[in-house]
């Protein structure tokens, strides 16, 4: 007969290794729920006071949430880019961490639904948006693409992790008949979702800005340099703090990878810039307001060349195997690229949307400390999702926590 | 005490204990009881979409509702669900030579459909334009800001703005609850207690036309307009999208939209688009329309034309 008191066992096995750790862990877990409670304290005057306590206006609808939902959006579908070397050719070095990038999706995709939940004006109405007990718009907004495919990658991820964690905890090996397909779905999972996201905005005939063919490939491009930049500065921590081994040869691979997507995304940068400029129709307005001002208003400009110096700074270094493979260097860029893209993918994106205005009108957009405390403590909730996750999966992965195998699994 | 300073900077700033515990609470309550009644908050919670609901289930949610705004505004509301009428199709015309730039139209707007008077909300846009510079499709020299002394201004010319009322309209298109939608008699109109205040509408709109209640709506009592459609004039709620409906209340009765009827100058014009005879098809056919961004293919049902 199956131990009945064998799930309860285990899940104070688990509290335990969650809750226990040293001085350095409970800093750190403290540090993150500090935030966390000043960015709820901040969502909860939101709550009571409404959007207006942003710094959104009718002009300019969307900031900072959705600036850090789509730069998140990126993040999560960069896990392919480990995926791919990892299954499809075989590279032993990054198949070994290509669990920790499943994690990190699943916790950026958390962090986008609290983005998106966090802008809406009624958030208690969400459910509304859902197929059958709500009115989704399907296929007719791609918002509720959105919908589909970020839940479905979520999912998806999710399988993946517990899956393989749960053979590990109970001392198996995993079966590639159960993570192929998972894999084989994950891979074009990976890039809908951030294509889809970008259709959200390029579909818009509305705003120039973004009705420009370019978008989804720039998205991509860019996605797959911020998202394996952040990998890098977690795996360099995280072979510090545990004893999980992940090789060298793993993390300049991906720095090769990174130098060829931020490549194509200067390569896609370069062409919008050429066409909006050279043709110079009415439509550079936004491009104009973003590197060099409009009217007098250039609140972006300075973050804009920040951006672009940065994102062709760490391209080189990523370029030269020299520099790449030298962790300050290294290091220099991933942080680089990572301010770079999250300028660039961020307000970069959704704010020349808005400006100048459908009607020609130009607001200037600066959020509020209201809004990045909230956007703080979501990013520290991430973090303190992802710490969690990791104190709990990396002795698993390692073999020094194991969980004893019911009866039927043999 | 909060208030005013507030007011200045929303930012977060270091509460001690008892304030982050005050207003934590505060918070979980607004969120649990809105100040009314539970029964009536989770009816209003699990209110379904409006095209969904039968007479019957429409009938109960007026009731709620009447009683709720009498609970808020301390007035009796009439609101009315009435339908489209059978073969109309509303068209407006706008005589951009006549149109003096008063802005009366904008006032008589936000009387007629409760719009919120702090915050303020116009669903009418007049944007000014000098004369000779350029206006046709780009709207960079436009200024919606202007305060003369006396209108019209030598040497401007004045277009207002306002729901275009496409036919193809692009915010419909990407709500994802299919909160707005376009009805027989070509309004778009959305419902508020449906839409999750995503905006998503407002990216979509090139007339600029949709405004987000940002913060409460606040009317006074006494300016309260009692008489309302359930899509159109009725008030809204904080956290969701409103704009014009073609005063739907007033024009599915046969009445002119309140814009129309105080134009000073008789640069505005209304009417049904199927009826040869009528006074919007005169201005179609007679005089030399356009609509704004015609480039898009949103097909306006709102002509502007100059007359003189």
């Amino acid at each position: 007969m199956a131990d009945i008191y064998q799930p309860i066992r285990n899940f104070f096995i688990t509290l335990k290794q969650i809750t226990v750790g040293n001085k350095w862990y409970y800093a750190w877990v403290g540090f993150l729920s500090l935030l966390v409670l000043i960015g709820v304290v901040s969502y909860i005057q939101q709550l009571n006071r409404g959007l207006i306590l942003t710094a959104m206006r009718d002009q300019v609808s969307w900031g900072l949430y959705i600036s850090n939902f789509t730069f998140l959006v990126g993040v999560a579908a960069a896990a392919v880019l480990l995926v791919i070397p990892a299954y499809l050719y075989n590279f032993k070095p990054i198949k070994e961490i290509v669990l920790l990038g499943e994690m990190l999706a699943i916790t950026a995709i958390v962090m986008c639904l609290l983005f998106i939940v966090t802008d809406l004006g009624r958030p208690e109405r969400a459910w509304h948006i859902l197929p059958v007990v709500g009115a989704m718009n399907f296929p007719s907004s791609l918002l509720a693409w959105d919908v589909i495919s970020l839940n479905g990658y979520l999912i998806i991820n999710c399988i993946a992790v517990f899956y393989t964690l749960y053979r590990l905890s109970i001392g198996k090996e995993y079966k590639m008949s159960v993570i192929w397909p998972i894999v084989i779905i994950s891979i074009p999972w990976a890039i809908s979702i951030h294509t889809v996201t970008a259709f959200l905005y390029n579909g818009l005939s509305s705003r120039p800005f973004w009705n420009a063919s370019i978008l989804a490939p720039r998205f991509i491009a860019s996605a797959l340099c911020s998202g394996p930049a952040l990998m890098l500065i977690i795996f360099q921590i995280v072979r510090k703090v545990s004893k999980m081994e992940i090789s060298d040869t793993a993390i300049f691979k991906i720095a090769e990878l990174i130098a060829y997507a931020m490549g194509v995304n200067l390569f896609l940068f370069g062409a919008e810039f050429f066409k909006e400029f050279y043709s110079g129709s009415i439509h550079l307005a936004p491009m104009k307001y973003l590197y060099f001002g409009l009217h007098g208003h250039s609140n972006l400009v300075i973050w804009m060349w920040v951006a672009l110096i940065f994102n062709v700074t760490a391209f080189f270094l990523f370029l030269r195997p020299k520099t790449r493979e030298n962790f300050f260097a290294l290091n220099l860029a991933c942080v680089l690229i990572i301010i770079g893209v999250y300028i660039e993918k961020g307000m970069g994106l959704v704010v020349p949307g808005f400006v100048p205005g459908t009607l020609g009108e130009i607001y200037e957009y600066t959020p509020t400390g209201l809004e990045k405390n909230v956007t703080i403590g979501i990013w520290a909730a991430g973090a303190l999702f992802f710490t969690l996750f990791l104190k709990f999966a990396l002795p698993v992965y390692t073999g020094e926590l194991r969980f004893k195998a019911p009866e039927n699994e043999k | 005490m909060p208030g005013r300073d507030e007011k200045n900077n929303p930012g977060f700033r270091l509460i001690d204990r008892r304030g982050f515990l005050k207003g934590a609470a505060l918070g979980l309550m607004s969120m649990a009881l809105p100040h009314r009644s539970d029964a009536s908050f989770w009816e209003g919670f699990f209110q379904k979409h409006f095209r969904e609901m039968n007479s019957e289930e429409i009938r109960e949610v007026i009731k709620r509702l009447e009683k709720e705004y009498k609970e808020k505004y301390k007035v009796d509301f009439n609101i009315k669900t009435t339908k489209p009428l059978p073969g109309v199709l509303f068209g407006y015309g706008l005589d951009i030579s006549r149109c003096i730039g008063c802005r009366r139209c904008v006032y008589a707007c936000v009387k007629e459909n409760n719009q919120s008077r702090d915050p303020q909300i116009h669903w009418i846009t007049v944007l000014r334009f000098r004369k000779g510079e350029k206006w046709v499709s780009n709207l960079e020299e436009a200024d919606k800001y202007y305060y003369p002394d006396r209108v019209p201004e030598e040497g401007y010319f004045y277009v207002p703005v306002q729901c275009q009322q496409c036919e193809n309209p692009p915010c419909v298109k990407v709500c994802p609850t299919q909160a707005t939608w376009k009805e027989r008699d070509g309004i778009v109109v959305i419902d508020y207690n449906w839409c999750i205040g995503c905006r998503y509408c407002m990216a979509a709109c090139p007339y600029g036309a949709r405004r987000f209640n940002w913060g409460e709506p606040r009317i006074r009592r006494e300016e309260i307009n009692p008489n309302v459609h359930y899509l159109g004039n009725r008030p809204r709620y904080r956290g969701v999208v409103e704009k014009c409906t073609f005063c739907i209340q007033r024009t599915r009765e046969g009445r002119y939209p309140a814009c129309v009827e105080i134009c000073p100058v008789g640069a505005r014009k209304f009417g049904n688009l199927l009826d040869p005879k009528s006074e919007i098809r005169y201005c179609i056919e007679k005089k030399r329309v356009f609509r704004l961004k015609e480039d898009l293919n949103t097909f306006p049902k709102f002509y502007y034309f100059f007359a003189i």
